[in-house]
């Protein structure tokens, strides 16, 4: 059972967390770059319960629920945005976001 | 058996004054949310004078965490000075905030009972925040204060640039955050704990016992770092900030731009100088170019703006700047500069941003530096308010913005460190580039003759109110900074650096 080292467990997180971190960057849609964001907060949590078994502690798997009951208020929040832009916009490419300049 | 009950009914009882301004807030917060859908369009502008008695209210039961120090929820959240320090600059600079919201929303056609209840619910967040002894705990106060901001600066349902700047800072912010999250869980996995007193022990037997922070801490400091910095707008993430400032309602904007950061600060010196304490030469070298990037970009970039609300976002980046000076001196002097700086810094902040929100007019569409040509003359009492501010925000003596940052300096210069005066210098240069943008407004203000069709609209009793608050706040740093200077003092002593 305990055949599969915890690194392993890292290493995917990291990759995950880093596929989020690049999608975020150079995806297009407001949809995709949102999705990008729940990647990478669930490589946080697969880093947590990695965490956790390696130390049998519990207080680690804690801190996924809390994780994931923030990303699900976010998410609430973040659609409705989404929505609110797209009413205006009829568009979710987020080069078209533009009135303000950087 | 009954005493044993009666003393566990005793701690849940110790646990709720402990943590009575959030409760006090949330409750007000749900409040108004419940009673929203039975009061009438007429009636809601009521809804916002019910949330200004809870946040005076919870103003008023900080003194419960004077009188009652200690931890609450075994160890969750800390009650000392300091936490009751950045609780009442958050709850000031809330209350502001709802003052110069009263007549904004109706001017806008936008008054509507939640916009109180997120409100106070951001401002619970950042009172959280400040008390955070558990990085876990700190990420449910962050995260309370953020997505309730996030629907806040969204609030001109009507207006694409506020619609824009939401979605800007919801993406950002929430970006922010997993950085955030995933230096915790780096720690965790090196030290096995959150709280962050045990995570000082911790870090120090680890140093102890190898001579050096394995890399696992150190990318889990950056990674916290990259996520906070975001939130206290320092370089090299401060992009977002003045789109968002600029795009959200203008009370949102004197609240985004004051108190998060306080409370943000706050968690940061608690992360940095208490948990990370063993790695303090490894983060100096952070805070000090980041310290250096953020005064530059924030002051050059506001030099070239000709939107108010633009120019004051970049100075709120560039006093972020400021701050970052007396935090990397990493001594008490350091800690309680930085509160000081704070406390000054919101007053005279959302003071200037309540200025723009009366003057801005009808959709704010008179947000121009050249649009407040002639208030000299035709709004006497506003300029001279506007200009106190301004001058504040520049570092003028007599000004609570000049003592916060003659304590930020001395507090760098006491330590005695090369490149600490280094940085002090470049802090000195960067307040006089300063000085012209700042000047430039108030030699608008006085010296150019007011557009014909302009016509001022009066300022209305609760803007008056909240602006001569944050006047005679700014003008009290400046002259008699004492008492405040000595509780800023006690409050760093509190956090028992080692």
């Amino acid at each position: 059972m305990s055949a599969i080292p915890i690194s392993w467990y890292l290493v995917l997180s990291a990759i995950l967390f880093g596929l989020g971190v690049v999608a975020f960057v150079f995806k297009r849609n407001i949809i995709t770059i949102f999705m990008s964001i729940e990647l990478m907060l669930n490589a946080v949590n697969l880093a947590f319960v990695a965490f956790a078994r390696a130390r049998g502690a519990l207080d680690g798997l804690v801190f996924v629920f809390f994780v994931i009951v923030v990303a699900a208020a976010e998410a609430a929040v973040g659609l409705a945005i989404v929505i609110m832009l797209a009413q205006h916009r009829e568009s979710l490419n987020v080069e078209r976001v533009n009135l303000l300049k950087l | 058996m009954m005493g044993a009950l009666i003393a566990l009914h005793s701690e849940q009882l110790m646990n709720l004054h402990r943590l009575a301004p959030e409760v006090v807030l949330c409750l007000f917060g749900i409040i108004i949310m419940a009673v929203d859908p039975f009061v009438r369009a007429s009636g809601k502008r009521a809804l916002g004078w019910v949330a200004l008695v809870g946040a005076l209210l919870a103003l008023a039961s900080v003194h419960f965490l004077v009188y009652f120090p200690g931890t609450a929820y075994s160890n969750l959240i800390r009650v000392d000075s300091f936490s009751v320090f950045v609780h009442v600059i958050v709850l000031v600079a809330a209350t502001l905030a709802i003052l110069g919201s009263l007549d904004y929303l109706d001017r806008e056609g936008i008054q509507r009972g939640e916009y109180y209840a997120l409100v106070l619910f951001a401002a619970a967040g950042m009172g959280i925040l400040a008390g955070a002894n558990e990085l876990v705990t700190a990420f449910i106060g962050l995260e309370m204060s953020s997505i309730s901001s996030y629907v806040l600066v969204g609030f001109r349902r009507r207006a694409l640039v506020s619609n824009e700047a939401s979605m800007k800072y919801f993406l950002l912010g929430s970006f922010a955050t997993a950085f955030f999250l995933y230096g915790i869980a780096m720690v965790y996995g090196v030290t096995g704990k959150t709280r962050i007193d045990a995570v000082q022990s911790a870090l120090e037997q680890i140093v102890a016992g190898q001579g050096h922070l394995p890399a696992l801490a150190i990318l889990g400091l950056g990674l916290i770092f990259v996520g906070l910095g975001f939130k206290v707008v320092v370089a090299p993430f401060q992009v977002y900030a003045p789109d968002v400032y600029e795009g959200a309602p203008t009370p949102v904007t004197a609240l985004l731009a004051s108190a998060p950061k306080a409370a943000t600060f706050a968690l940061m010196l608690r992360i940095f100088y208490i948990a990370f304490g063993s790695a303090g030469d490894l983060w100096f070298w952070v805070i000090w170019v980041s310290a250096v990037l953020t005064m530059f970009i924030g002051n050059l970039a506001a030099l070239v703006q000709t939107n108010v609300k633009r120019m004051l976002a970049y100075s709120s980046i560039a006093h972020a700047g400021y701050i970052l000076v007396a935090f990397a001196a990493f001594s008490e002097a350091g800690a309680a500069a930085v509160l000081f700086y704070l406390a000054a810094y919101v007053l005279m902040k959302v003071g200037a941003f309540l200025v723009v929100t009366h003057a801005g007019q009808q959709d704010e569409k008179r947000l121009a530096i050249q649009d407040y040509a002639g208030l000299g003359s035709k709004q006497p009492v506003l300029a001279a308010c506007f200009s106190l501010f301004l001058l504040s925000l520049l570092g003028l003596p007599a000004t609570g913005g000049f003592l916060g940052k003659f304590f930020a300096f001395q507090s760098a210069l006491q330590v005695r460190e090369r490149w600490l005066v280094a940085l002090v210098i470049i802090a000195a240069i960067n307040s006089v580039i300063g000085a012209y943008y700042y000047l430039r407004v108030i030699v608008v203000m006085y010296f150019q003759a007011p557009s014909k069709d302009y016509t001022p609209s009066p300022v209305a009793p609760a803007v008056a109110v909240a602006l001569f608050i944050a006047a005679a706040g700014t003008l009290y740093l400046g002259l008699l900074p004492g008492r405040v200077i000595d509780i800023a003092r006690a409050a760093a002593q509190s956090l028992s650096l080692h």
